[in-house]
This record gives structure tokens, sequence and C-alpha cells, in this order.
């Protein structure tokens, strides 16, 4: 089989892994939710949600209608014999897969209005990360817009502190209310400049439920901000309860003396991606 | 509690926010596009809509031979369509909205005078909502793309929904958030 072929198939296999099977992390802190639960209503969207969880898994169809926007998170080897085909790879592996699973159409031209199925221009979208050796990693990340409206931006002033942060995140979850289809999963990128913030916003959200930020600091505030989110009592689907969020990522990169940014990227409960590394010699990994 | 279509103004000033109910009978699916045409001519819609049920969603559906199987079919976020949807009300006749996330003041306003309600799906829960639909009867405007077309499907127990606009003024979504913002 050719090159192009073999990580074609990879790539396709990859993509509905990710639409119609939610992770384990996920699934086991929706259970963990349930049980925190004591209204009826709040207990019944998580009933509904894990019911449907396993019905995407059993019939192999996507776990929402909203397949997303398809994002590629590449740490590619410098060593890799893929490099010059991934690219190529992904796009055709899109195609067929809107076909195929099916995925809802989703790409659509800001200008005319037209609808291009789930390739258009500049999408599906590819982050692209050299790294040494010769393994190629593919994360894929189908971001639905109801969550994805959600997301924002701040600016703050390095003389804010800490504790505004908290509460910017705290009040814009308040605000967003059941739009983002809670539980959510919140990223949140601090420092850089507006556009690396916002990144890393949406790069923590490929960390698994519970796993916290190296960073002392950093962990100790995720929690925080997990905690006091959960006080809100927003609950799933905005219609009250005890989990708001399942839990909170945090990534930062050093910011400018006068400048402070804070991104928000929110997830919906339905926290779908999917990895895999394809070694050299053409060994794959699922992860 | 059960109710059917074609659902009448009395049907649904019994219902009260946080009833859980089940619906069964005829949904029609309508998004941003399909909101601007209905608005766009309200006397020439293809469907009419007296008593039946909205719901703010965007289908996927196969053709297999002639007819449509849809395989998926949550809600999308209801907010984007506040701005019309009072009116959206007031000329179609439709007595339930369904979809997620919640509504605001000027739909509110809307239900209570018309006499009409917004219930919640749990978002996401796209294959059991495709569960209970026994058949697509029609669709209309296919030209705007699927997921902004007008579907009329024929549903069984659609559900569970949450009554969460009634049409007495009561909106969950609201005193969730308000709720909220008096405890930080």
């Amino acid at each position: 089989m050719q090159k192009e072929d073999f990580l074609r198939d990879v790539l396709v296999e990859l993509i509905k892994k990710s639409e119609t099977v939610l992770p384990d992390d996920v699934i086991t802190a929706l259970e963990e939710s349930f049980k925190k639960e004591t209204n009826e209503i709040a207990r019944l969207q998580l009933r509904t949600i894990l019911d449907n969880v396993k019905l995407a898994r059993e019939e192999g169809l996507p776990i929402c209608q909203d397949t997303g926007t398809l994002i590629f998170f590449i740490d590619m080897g410098v060593d890799s014999p893929y490099r010059h085909v991934l690219k190529a790879a992904i796009h055709e592996a899109v195609e067929i897969s809107t076909r195929e699973i099916p995925l809802r159409p989703n790409c659509v031209d800001p200008f005319t209005g037209k609808n291009t199925g789930n390739t258009g221009e500049r999408i599906p979208w590819i982050e692209w990360n050299l790294v040494e050796g010769s393994d190629c990693r593919i994360t894929v990340l189908p971001k639905g817009a109801g969550s994805e409206n959600c997301s924002t931006l701040r600016m703050f002033n390095p003389s804010d502190g800490i504790d505004k942060i908290e509460n910017f995140v705290v009040n814009h979850v308040i605000e967003c209310g059941g739009k983002p289809c809670p539980p959510v999963v919140l990223g949140i990128g601090i420092g850089g400049g507006a556009d690396i913030a916002m990144k890393l916003a949406k790069k923590s959200l490929l960390r698994r439920i519970g796993e916290r930020n190296p960073n002392k600091v950093v962990a100790d505030l995720e929690e925080k901000i997990l905690r006091r989110v959960n006080e809100t009592g927003i609950g799933p689907m905005g219609l009250g309860g005890n989990v708001t969020a399942l839990d909170v990522h945090i990534e930062y990169a050093s910011r400018h003396p006068a400048s402070f940014p804070v991104a928000i990227s929110v997830q919906c409960w339905a926290n779908r991606r999917a990895c895999v590394v394809i070694r050299e010699d053409g060994g794959v990994d699922w992860i | 509690m059960d109710l059917k279509t074609p659902l009448t103004e009395k049907d649904v000033r019994r219902l009260r926010a946080g009833d859980i109910i089940y619906v069964s009978g005829t949904l029609i699916t309508a998004r941003d596009r399909a909101h601007k045409r209905v608005l766009s001519n309200c006397r020439d819609i293809p469907v009419d809509m007296e008593g039946l049920v909205l719901y703010h969603c965007g289908p996927v559906a196969k053709k297999v031979g002639n007819e449509w199987i849809v395989l998926s079919a949550g809600p999308t976020t209801s907010y984007r369509l506040e701005d019309v949807e009072a009116d959206f009300i007031k000329c179609t006749g439709v007595r339930m909205i369904v979809g997620k996330g919640g509504m605001g003041e000027k739909t509110t306003d809307a239900c209570m005078e018309y006499g009409a309600v917004y219930c919640s799906f749990t978002g996401g829960a796209s294959l059991l909502a495709a569960k209970s639909i026994k058949k697509v009867k029609d669709v209309f405007w296919l030209d705007m793309g699927m997921p902004e077309a007008l579907w009329i499907f024929e549903v069984e127990r659609f559900g569970p929904l949450v009554v969460s606009i009634d049409a007495h003024g009561n909106n969950l979504h609201r005193e969730v958030i308000n709720r909220a913002k008096s405890r930080v």
C-alpha cells in the first residue's frame, strides 16, 4: 500500500473514533457527575447524555449532530517519512469521513454563505509542531459551535491580580448559562499575546480530565476555579445542579510586561478527541 | 406527561417551568436561515405550523431510495434565534419550541402573550432524538443546506423535555443564572 493511502485510512479511523467514542476519562467524569446530582432535572440531563454516549458507541454513529470543525494538532518528528504527505491525507480523510460516517457539512464560506462540506479555506485547521525523532503524533479535536461561540478573550492590566482573572472566568461561565452544553471543560490560556493565549486555551482541552498542570501554582488555580464554577449551580444544560464543569485546564506562556491576556475556550460535555502515533516503520499506536 | 400535536393554547397554558414532558406528532426544524426566510414572507410558507412544535435543530440525514433517514438530530443553541422568535411565534402559531440553552426576555414575553412554551432537550443527545423520529414527512428549502432546511418530522414520545419557559412568564434558565449571580 502507498504511504498516502495507508495514512488516509488511519486518519479516517481516527476521525471516526473521535466522533463516535467519547474518551474514557470523560465518560468517568460524567458518571461521577451523575452521582453528585440530587435534583431530578439535573440527573435526567446526565442520564440522557450517558444513554446517548452508549448508543453512539454501539451504533458507530456521531455522538452529536454537530460533528464540529475538525482541528488537527500534529507533533511531527523531523525524521518522519509522513511529513510531506500528511496535509493532503488529512484533507482526503476528512472528505471520506464526511461521506461515510457521515459528518454534517459544517464548512461555510463567510462571504457567500456557500457550504463546502468539511473542507474549505484553511479548514480543516492544522496546528503543526515540529519535534525531534521520527514519530508522527496526530490528535483530532472536533469542536462544536455551541461551545465555541462561548469563547472569549480579555486583555487584563498586569496590576489586576489573579483574583480578577478568577472572577472573569466564573462570571463568564454564568453568563453563558446553558449555551455551551454544560457540564463543560474550560480551557484557559494565559500570557503570550492575544493569539497565543487563545491557542493555549484550546490546546489545553486535549488534556485528560483530572490531569493537572505540572506547575503547582497553576494546578491550584485550576482546582480553585473548578470549585468556584461548580458553586454557581448553573448545572447540566444550565437547568440547575451541582456540576457545571467537569474540569478546568490552564496553559500559560510568559507575557509582555505591559500585557496580561487571558483566553477562555469552552468545550461542551462531548469533549471529543482522539490521538494516534504513527511510527517510522508504519506501526500505529492508538493513544 | 405526554402531549400530542396539534397543541391547543389550553394544552400549553397548563404547563409550568420545570415540568418534564414527552411530545408526539409533528415537529418542524428551523434554524437561523429558515427563520429569516419564514419571516420574510410569513403568508407563503410551505407548511401550516399552527399548533405544531418548532425544533431548533440541524439534522444529519441520509437519502435511501426516495426516503430520508435521520441519523442524528440533537438541538442547536436557541439563543441565536432570540431576536426573531417572538415574531416567528406570532406569525406561525407554533405552540411549543424545543431547543437547548434557553432563551431571553422577548421570547418569554411572546410565550406569555400568544400561549406557547419553550422546552429544553439535552444538548448533544442527537441519537436519542433521532430514535424518536419515526418518519421524515417532508423537507423544504434544501437549497440552504441540510442543517438549515425546513424538515418536517413525525415523532413518537420525543423527549424527555424540560419546560424551561412557560406561558406564565417563568424562565428556568434565567432563574438559574440569577441565582448563580447572587452566589458569587
